[in-house]
């Protein structure tokens, strides 16, 4: 069993297969559910406070805008935990402002540079597609170590 | 500023989704009741939330997903429900995160599908997933290509 960054990190259809065909995904809940379960000093009361823009230092420059930066405090411990990564690339939902499609242009340079192994793939469009989607999920994940459930 | 207290701390909530012909939110919800111990459940219009400790959440998620395997899908849920960060009923409109889930369920019948017909499909067949369409960007060799064209 090892442990996959799905991208986008919020998709269902993803983080489902990745843990039917019985390994782990690492998704932005899990980052989450530790932030707000976490007790500490709130303020806006949200996820993000205001000591994670600092903790983003680690992945993205000073001079990188304080949204990115607080945004990969979130996914940077993921990107380095992650032994493999499925990415989606017409995911339009995960776009919602310059933040987050400056963010996901980074996640997705550390994950090459990381050199570990990746599956890249749009969204099926017709049922063919989909099968053939979710065949080649199945097949990169049983390559995997632990693969094969 | 003031002291942030988490509420349900250890537990783990997850979304399972339902898009079936043959079963509904509400079948769902009663099958998780009939063998939750203590765990929340709450029942919603694309399926159920279950908030609790994880290993009685994980056992709930594996019974219902015995009902349906190809159209129950589950993903983890970072917040509680209810949470007032998150809960349309403290901030009116939809929820966030809401759009990507109303986009991945309008395609999961595709994903079903495959789920449905990947025991039936030959083991050493070659996947021909979709690939991702090529950058809307010109590219650059093109784009000295179209130049010389027009120098000439």
């Amino acid at each position: 069993m090892v442990k996959v960054f799905i991208y986008p990190t919020t998709s269902l259809i993803l983080s489902d297969l990745v843990a039917r065909f019985g390994h782990t995904p690492l998704s932005a809940a899990l980052q989450i559910r530790e932030h707000i379960q976490t007790p500490g000093l709130e303020s806006p009361p949200l996820q993000i406070t205001p000591e994670d823009p600092k903790k983003g230092l680690k992945w993205a420059a000073v001079e990188v805008p304080s949204g990115v930066r607080g945004r990969m405090s979130l996914y940077g411990p993921m990107l380095e935990q992650a032994e493999a990564a499925i990415i989606i690339h017409d995911a339009d939902f995960s776009f919602g402002c310059m933040g987050c499609a400056r963010t996901n242009e980074l996640i997705q340079f550390l994950l090459r540079k990381r050199g570990i192994p990746v599956l890249d793939l749009r969204y099926p469009r017709t049922e063919e597609e989909g099968i053939e989607f979710v065949a080649a999920i199945k097949k990169f994940l049983n390559e995997l170590a632990g693969g094969g459930a | 500023m003031t002291e942030y207290q988490p509420k349900y701390v250890n537990t783990v909530t997850k979304y399972v989704f339902v898009e079936s012909p043959e079963m509904t939110p509400g079948d769902l919800a009663i099958r998780a009741y009939e063998i939750s111990q203590g765990v929340m459940i709450k029942e919603t219009c694309f399926g159920l939330q279950i908030t609790g400790n994880e290993d009685e959440v994980n056992a709930i998620v594996d019974h219902l997903r015995k009902f349906d395997p190809a159209h129950i899908f589950v993903k983890d849920r970072g917040f509680p429900p209810g949470d007032s960060r998150r809960c349309r009923a403290n901030l009116g409109g939809a929820r966030p995160g809401y759009f990507g889930h109303e986009f991945e369920i309008s395609i999961s019948r595709f994903i079903s599908k495959g789920l449905v017909e990947l025991p039936k499909r030959d083991a050493l067949a070659e996947p021909k997933p979709p690939e991702p369409d090529g950058s809307a960007k010109l590219d650059a060799k093109k784009l000295r290509k179209i130049i010389e064209s027009v120098e000439t």
